[in-house]
């Protein structure tokens, strides 16, 4: 596959071709934050950062998505009949992807594209969209992701992945798609031996940056009632507070709310990010909720992510160690620590 | 301010002994610098897990909510407040509790000190009575305690528990010629536009995960009004309507019982400053009915008493 390499001088250069041909989106700094939005120009990219707030996972499920639209307006004979409303499939190019939000695509396609159901708002955007990744030279401590089968440079879920080197981007097609957007790059230099040897040393020294607070294996193995009963659920949920925190921060969360709304005489139907921290997540109809309890939803996040996900795709676990739950949960619930538990099935010592 | 560690877990050993307490809230050592855990111990050998430091900002009367048990918990000038609004509004009773005061001379503010440090990761963190030393990988960075507290513990006026049992330090001298509405001032000098688009600005990065609301001890409803779906009254979507309504709301409710704790502030993942919309009505309670939330107990609040005095020039 192609590799070529561009110097950070020319980098806006590259970033406007690829901007000529679709819509791109990056990194952008807004307040002390990082999101990814789409480029007006190229100098908004800003690829120095470390991982945005909000995982990139909005830009193919988005927060609130309107799917259908109805009218209620008493003489239309069509009122009441949904209505699919057009599903945008433009190009787009995501630039600067961290490895891990990027895998986490790759988790969720499991759930969203079956052999049974393909959602087809998710496969329209994921389709649409040419994944070009930013290795992670700088990862956080409260990274893991080389626990949970992915790592700072891995490429498996990238079209093209780039290492930052000292004076300039390594950039390496891993797909068809990245090798036709590398080919015609302006001002590609060649990607020698000394510098893909500098790429390696790079990711070979960001993998070993980052902890394995855990191993996942003896969780595989474990029956999931020992794990659903284990009395460790008691002391993890004590603290939580039962916020979308983790949950929406998540690059893996995927589950959703439908709602109908209605103004006037016209009505959408939207699709919503919703949470399983939120009691309203599980309520039935007849007024019963299964998870009416706080230790039931905490459990529920994790035994999905860890056992649950696990179980049923034989895949995952449903967990890219981005560390944003770590970094942001008010309360200190740690995942790492939770999932320590959870393979030892003991509570240790702190 | 370390000292309150090994009186906390002298209390905390003692009570439990005595089986005077079902157990004992109060915080445990983060897995972050900067962070520390509420935690429930119930046990004579989980008292070692006991802290505290400047990372024990959550509010720990959000747990005491509708408890049926009896429990200690540790509480600053701000919970102790917080405890007494829960007693007037009937969600624990005071026989149901041992406060264990704690003197504070302000929380520290996590975010503030990772904006300082601009992209270098704290790894360690030393406090004295004046600094904040945080260090990391090739640097260390000294603060003046004053300058990296939570906003709302700057202009804090009830730094001494209001409510306790027992006091586990000498009382803190209070700030005086604090003044706490200088933010709310600005904002009731703007134009109706200029202050519309403020808040518009304000609330603008909200992702409706309502971590404000639950990190509120106050925010105790059954089902909260956004939640409720039979009828609903509040969108779900990121449509400013109803991210204004669930913002506008949620303060309006907070009338007379915000405390100024920041536990909202300080648990918004997107940086939103939540406090700008109670602050105001805090505000207001007190100029109009000389009012402070949460330090008398026997008091009732304004705004479930009547006098025929109430002010009423609002009314034309």
């Amino acid at each position: 596959m192609l590799k070529i390499f561009v110097t950070k001088d020319n980098l806006p250069n590259l970033v406007g071709r690829l901007m000529d041909g679709a819509t791109v989106l990056g990194p952008v700094k807004e307040g002390e934050a990082h999101r990814f939005r789409p480029l007006k120009k190229a100098a908004d990219l800003d690829l120095s950062y470390q991982n945005s707030r909000l995982s990139p996972k909005d830009l193919v499920h988005p927060h609130s998505d309107a799917m259908f639209a109805f009218s209620l307006k008493k003489d239309d004979p069509e009122a009441g009949i949904l209505k699919e409303l057009p599903r945008s499939a433009d190009k787009r190019l995501v630039l600067g992807i961290r490895p891990c939000d990027a895998k986490a695509f790759r988790l969720v396609d499991v759930n969203f594209l079956t052999d049974t159901y393909r959602d087809p708002w998710w496969e329209a955007r994921r389709e649409a969209t040419v994944l070009v990744g930013l290795g992670c030279s700088r990862p956080c401590r409260s990274c893991f992701c080389t626990a949970v089968g992915t790592g700072p440079f891995d490429e498996t879920a990238l079209d093209v992945l780039m290492t930052e080197l000292e004076d300039g981007y390594l950039l390496k097609a891993v797909t068809e798609k990245g090798e036709a957007l590398l080919r015609d790059a302006p001002q590609a230099e060649a990607a020698t031996d000394e510098r893909m040897q500098k790429a390696e040393g790079i990711a070979e020294e960001a993998a070993r940056k980052i902890s394995k607070p855990f191993v996942t294996e003896p969780i595989k193995d474990k029956p999931q009632t020992e794990l659903f009963s284990a009395e460790f659920w008691e002391e993890v949920q004590f603290a939580c507070i039962n916020c979308g925190t983790c949950t929406y921060l998540c690059p893996t969360c995927w589950c959703f709310d439908i709602q109908d709304e209605v103004h006037g005489e016209e009505g959408v139907r939207l699709r919503l990010w919703d949470s399983c921290m939120f009691p309203l997540f599980t309520l039935h109809g007849s007024g019963h909720n299964p998870r009416n309890q706080k230790l039931q939803r905490v459990r529920q996040r994790f035994m999905h992510k860890f056992k649950y996900y696990v179980d049923k795709y034989g895949d995952g676990p449903a967990c890219v160690g981005c560390g944003r739950c770590v970094q942001y949960c008010p309360v200190n619930i740690d995942i790492r620590r939770v999932v320590a538990m959870m393979s030892a099935s003991c509570v240790c010592p702190t | 301010m370390h000292a309150y560690t090994e009186k906390i877990r002298e209390a905390a050993r003692r009570l439990l002994a005595e089986k005077k307490v079902d157990g004992v809230i109060g915080f445990r050592r983060g897995t972050l610098p900067l962070m520390n855990e509420p935690v429930f111990v119930r046990h004579a050998d989980q008292v070692d897990q006991l802290v505290w430091d400047g990372n024990c900002g959550v509010n720990l009367a959000n747990y005491l909510t509708k408890r049926k048990d009896r429990v200690a918990v540790v509480a600053k000038g701000c919970d102790s407040r917080n405890i007494v609004v829960h007693i007037q509004e009937n969600q624990i009773a005071r026989d149901q509790l041992y406060i264990l005061g704690i003197p504070c001379k302000g929380m520290l503010n996590r975010r503030a000190i990772l904006k300082a440090l601009d992209g270098r990761e704290p790894l360690q963190v030393e406090e004295t009575e004046a600094d904040v030393t945080v260090s990391g990988d090739g640097f260390e960075q000294v603060f003046p305690r004053k300058d990296v507290l939570q906003d709302n513990c700057k202009i804090c006026i009830h730094r001494n528990p209001v409510i306790y049992d027992e006091l586990l330090g000498d009382p803190v001298e209070e700030q005086k010629d604090v003044d706490r509405y200088e933010d709310v001032r600005r904002i009731e000098a703007m134009t109706v536009e200029e202050r519309w688009t403020y808040f518009e600005e304000l609330i603008a990065p909200c992702i409706r995960c309502y971590a404000c609301r639950n990190a509120c001890p106050q925010c105790y409803c059954p089902t909260c009004f956004v939640d409720e779906s039979r009828p609903q009254w509040v969108g779900k979507s990121l449509d400013p309507t109803d991210t204004r309504t669930f913002h506008f709301l949620r303060a309006y409710h907070m009338a007379g019982r915000c405390t100024d704790c920041g536990a909202c502030e300080r648990a918004c993942p997107m940086d939103i400053k939540v406090r700008q919309f109670t602050k105001k009505l805090e505000k207001d309670v007190k100029e109009l009915f000389g009012y402070e939330v949460g330090v008398m107990l026997e008091e009732r609040p304004p705004l479930d008493t009547y006098r025929p005095d109430d002010p009423q020039d609002f009314i034309r």
